[in-house]
């Protein structure tokens, strides 16, 4: 079973990234944009394991690894085929 | 000085700084790999700069969960030195040795360059009382994601414990952009709470003979060794 991890920047925390994309694409004419944020994916595929578990292994490998919490959040969802 | 310097697969300033404890300390330090576990007792741990894990998931992080952290953790709870220059300083934070977090250069730029660093009022540490406050320090920089982030409080907390090592500084007659980086407070490097960790994002082992441009790096790690020891 797949859980995906979705993390980003809190807000407030500058993000040079973001920034820098919205200046590409308001150069490209897309002005609707009042902010840009990025962040990134990680797919956790598990072995043997229910719903409720491989949530509760996530949010474990989210505060021990893979999330900065200081400067990051995160959201886990069940990925159902 | 019984010193050894960690190697992580991607570090690349292990060596120049091996090369300057050689020189200054007259003694070679030991090597550090990640995975090793068993050394013998220390005065000082350094953690070089470079790009360990290939800065995969954030700067550090990887480098942070080790086996050998293991052992830095349980030689600074000895009351050991440790300094942790750029990816080092990073790998001290992702490990929780030391607070805040180093994001992106503000710029978006990998800054390679110069920088003056001026000595702040500290907690006492080994680091920085060989050190005279009115001596800037020119030691140069190189990194991606040096910028120093904390919340008000942390910021605060630094300043008013003297946990605030260097701040870059404006040069007169120089308009360059001072600070690297974009680091809070021109923050350019922090001390634990006992004052025997340092991480810094300036490379001093870069700045140990006139060769290269300055030997500023090569007073300050000479005064700290000497503190270590003393």
């Amino acid at each position: 079973m797949k859980v995906i991890v979705n993390i980003s920047l809190k807000e407030g925390v500058l993000d040079p990234e973001g920034k820098a994309i919205k200046t590409s694409l308001s150069n490209l004419g897309f002005e609707n944009l009042n902010d840009v944020r990025t962040g990134k994916q990680i797919i956790l595929n598990f072995a043997n394991l229910e719903e409720n578990e491989a949530v509760l292994e996530a949010k474990k490998m989210c505060e021990d690894l893979l999330v900065n919490t200081v400067i990051e959040k995160y959201k886990i969802n069940i990925l159902r085929n | 000085m019984r010193s050894g310097v960690t190697i992580f697969p991607g570090s690349n300033c292990d060596r120049d700084i091996i090369v300057a404890l050689k020189n200054i300390t007259g003694k070679a330090p030991i090597k550090m790999w990640h995975k090793d576990t068993e050394f013998p007792n220390l005065d000082l741990i350094v953690i070089p700069g470079g790009f360990s894990f290939g800065d995969y998931l954030r700067c550090g992080a990887l480098a942070a969960r080790s086996p050998v952290v293991k052992n830095i953790k349980n030689h600074i709870s000895r009351g050991g030195a440790v300094l942790g220059i750029c990816n080092g300083f990073q790998i001290l934070i992702e490990a929780g040795i030391l607070p805040g977090s180093l994001i992106r250069n503000k710029k978006l730029l990998f800054t390679c360059r110069d920088t003056v660093l001026e000595i702040q009022d500290t907690i006492i540490s080994p680091f920085l009382s060989g050190l005279k406050k009115e001596h800037h320090l020119n030691i140069p920089v190189a990194h991606n994601e040096g910028n120093f982030f904390a919340s008000e409080t942390l910021l605060n907390e630094l300043k008013n414990d003297g946990r605030i090592a260097f701040k870059y500084i404006k040069e007169v007659n120089n308009d360059i952009d001072y600070n690297p980086n974009g680091s809070s407070n021109d923050i350019a490097g922090i001390l634990s709470k006992n004052g025997r960790v340092l991480g810094m994002m300036p490379h001093p082992e870069r700045a140990i003979n006139n060769l290269y441009g300055g030997t500023d790096g090569l007073k300050f790690l000479t005064k700290s060794f000497e503190q270590i020891i003393g």
